[in-house]
């Protein structure tokens, strides 16, 4: 038993010399020194992780079911539904996959978001997060192009003509992203290839995330830098354990949501095959950009209203700038704090009206809502910078902890 | 004497660097552009351009719809009231000034393409403020001559190439 053992060591060490694939994860994934007090909010940069994981696997098993034709498309969705084994199961993780994939990348920015993860030395890192977000929501859109039903349709037909916005060449761009004068078939079998194609890209990106990442490691709830090693602890188990306990808690509520009610992000008129001749009454995007559509709609020009919508991510890249403090957590920033929580409201509420039909009373709330959102990056948090006392910072991380 | 040399020298070489970069981007530029291009529209698409439409069971108030280029085309057989509401606009109200003669041949029939020009809706018949046309998704409304008047959309509803055959088709494209 003694030798088997020893000779499983050994040639784990004869491959690890030539290619050092067991010592490149111990050093990343095991002894990784990681910041001792991160929160459960830590949790969800792996669960991302893990939902991309997901995305594809069910992904390139859907792939060998569906058929990219505007003929066929739409049966081959019922086809996997009802002829192919287990085919609605995983169908219903591959569609509720996508929705919770951006409800734990969001949550993953507001984290970063209140407690400044954004900050020296971790720019480029954002930046990389944002790129990820980009690259999320192209792929999502062009995944709910796929089933072509109505919202497919009218899906893809409104956002390709958002770049028929751009005065002189948008109607030329929108002609080569369609490939005809209509979205049509051109149009839904290159989605279907880029739907294919870009989560590969994702993961490359994420790559890079996580080697901006431990380059200078994670930050931490209270956003001060590790003073010595008695401030950190190693990735494993301590980590592991703690990510794990959260990804058996997330994957609760996911199959409650796959099995009891795998609809309830989607919409019915996607179950009505696409109509180049009728638009639904309301048609209304996938949950994760209505924000972003309500920022499209509360301006009441066409190219003034594309522009603040994609300004709105733009902005972003901007903030390790924008904001001036230079302390990261907002538990030591009161008046950043509460900035933090009505900005998330913000949010929501633009969420909501985004939902709602253009007309009436959600106009005025969408256009109030959309200029706090650029209120508070452009103004608020340059000031704020430059007025807000801080509350004093603690001296490491570890003191609180040993002191006693 | 020799830095002279020297300096010259130098610009050669660097004036080389820059003629070989430059055909680099170009030669780069021109292998790329088949795979950029390639996603217009092809032979096919473009040579789906011309329709004819029989017009003759369609009597005043009807509109009919036909695909086009995959587009809805709306052929509206108008109302004397329509007609003249629609001629009756100052149209240096309007967004878009153009007078109903400019965008019709006969006043009696209008074609229009049915696509919002805010982003590409098709907007429902008879609806609206102007009794003309609305798009639900973003609240446009167009009048009976399919001119915007209210809502997001920059543009009136887009008029193809059409000419009258004879009094009961219509060759569009």
């Amino acid at each position: 038993m003694a030798s088997s053992k020893k000779n499983t060591k050994g040639i784990i060490n004869w491959i690890d010399y030539r290619l050092p694939v067991v010592s490149f994860l111990k050093h990343s994934a095991v002894d990784y020194p990681t910041p001792r007090n991160l929160n459960y909010w830590w949790n969800f940069g792996s669960l991302a992780g893990f939902f991309l994981l997901v995305q594809i696997i069910t992904g390139v098993i859907l792939s060998m079911h569906y058929t990219a034709h505007v003929d066929h498309a739409f049966d081959s969705i019922e086809h996997i539904m009802r002829n192919v084994n287990h085919g609605w199961l995983i169908r219903y993780i591959h569609m509720n996959g996508a929705s919770f994939f951006f409800i734990v990348v969001y949550i993953h920015i507001f984290r970063g978001l209140y407690y400044g993860s954004y900050k020296a030395p971790r720019e480029l890192l954002w930046w990389l997060g944002i790129l990820i977000l980009l690259l999320m929501m192209a792929t999502a859109f062009m995944g709910y192009v796929l089933p072509w039903g109505q919202m497919s349709f009218w899906g893809a037909t409104v956002i390709t003509n958002l770049f028929s916005a751009i005065p002189l060449i948008g109607d030329s761009i929108t002609q080569w992203l369609w490939g005809g004068y209509s979205v049509d078939n051109p149009t839904l079998s290159r989605f279907y290839t880029l739907h294919f194609l870009l989560p590969f890209l994702i993961v490359g990106v994420v790559v890079l995330h996580i080697v901006a990442l431990h380059t200078h490691g994670s930050n931490n709830p209270l956003g001060i830098d590790r003073k010595g090693p008695q401030d950190s602890i190693p990735f494993h188990p301590f980590y592991t354990i703690k990510d794990l306990f959260g990804l058996s808690f997330a994957l609760t509520i996911f199959f409650a949501v796959v099995f009891f009610a795998p609809d309830f992000l989607g919409h019915p008129d996607n179950y009505i095959p696409a109509d180049p001749l009728k638009t639904p009454a309301h048609i209304v995007p996938e949950w994760y950009f209505l924000p972003f559509y309500a920022i499209l709609r509360a301006i009441p020009d066409k190219l003034g209203g594309v522009i603040a919508m994609f300004s709105a991510i733009f902005v972003l890249f901007l903030l390790p700038w924008l904001d001036t403090s230079k302390v990261r957590s907002a538990t030591f920033r009161p008046i950043y704090k509460i900035l933090f929580w009505i900005f998330l409201i913000d949010a929501i509420v633009l969420g909501w009206v985004g939902s709602k039909p253009a007309e009436g009373i959600y106009i005025i709330i969408s256009r109030i809502a959309t200029l706090y959102y650029f209120l508070h990056f452009l103004i608020l948090l340059p000031l704020l910078g430059k007025f807000e006392r801080n509350r004093p910072l603690p001296e490491s991380i570890g003191k609180p902890v040993l002191a006693e | 004497m020799s830095s002279i040399k020297k300096s010259k020298k130098k610009s050669r070489r660097s004036f080389i660097h820059q003629a070989s970069g430059a055909m680099g981007i170009v030669a780069v530029s021109a292998a790329g552009w088949p795979l950029v291009d390639q996603m217009n529209p092809s032979k096919d698409v473009e040579a789906l351009a011309t329709i004819e439409v029989d017009i003759s069971g369609l009597s005043e108030g009807q509109s009919k719809t036909v695909l086009w280029r995959g587009k809805p085309l709306f052929i509206k057989h108008r109302s004397k009231n329509e007609i003249n509401e629609a001629k009756s606009v100052n149209i240096e109200e309007l967004p878009h000034p153009e007078k109903d003669d400019e965008r019709v041949k006969n006043p009696k029939y209008l074609v229009l393409i049915g696509v919002c020009t805010h982003l590409g809706c098709v907007p429902a018949s008879d609806k609206g403020d102007f009794k003309g046309w609305f798009c639900p998704c973003h609240g446009s409304h167009y009048d009976t001559s399919g001119r915007i008047r209210k809502g997001p959309a920059p543009k009136n509803l887009e008029i193809p190439p059409y000419t009258f055959k004879d009094d009961k088709t219509i060759l569009i494209g």
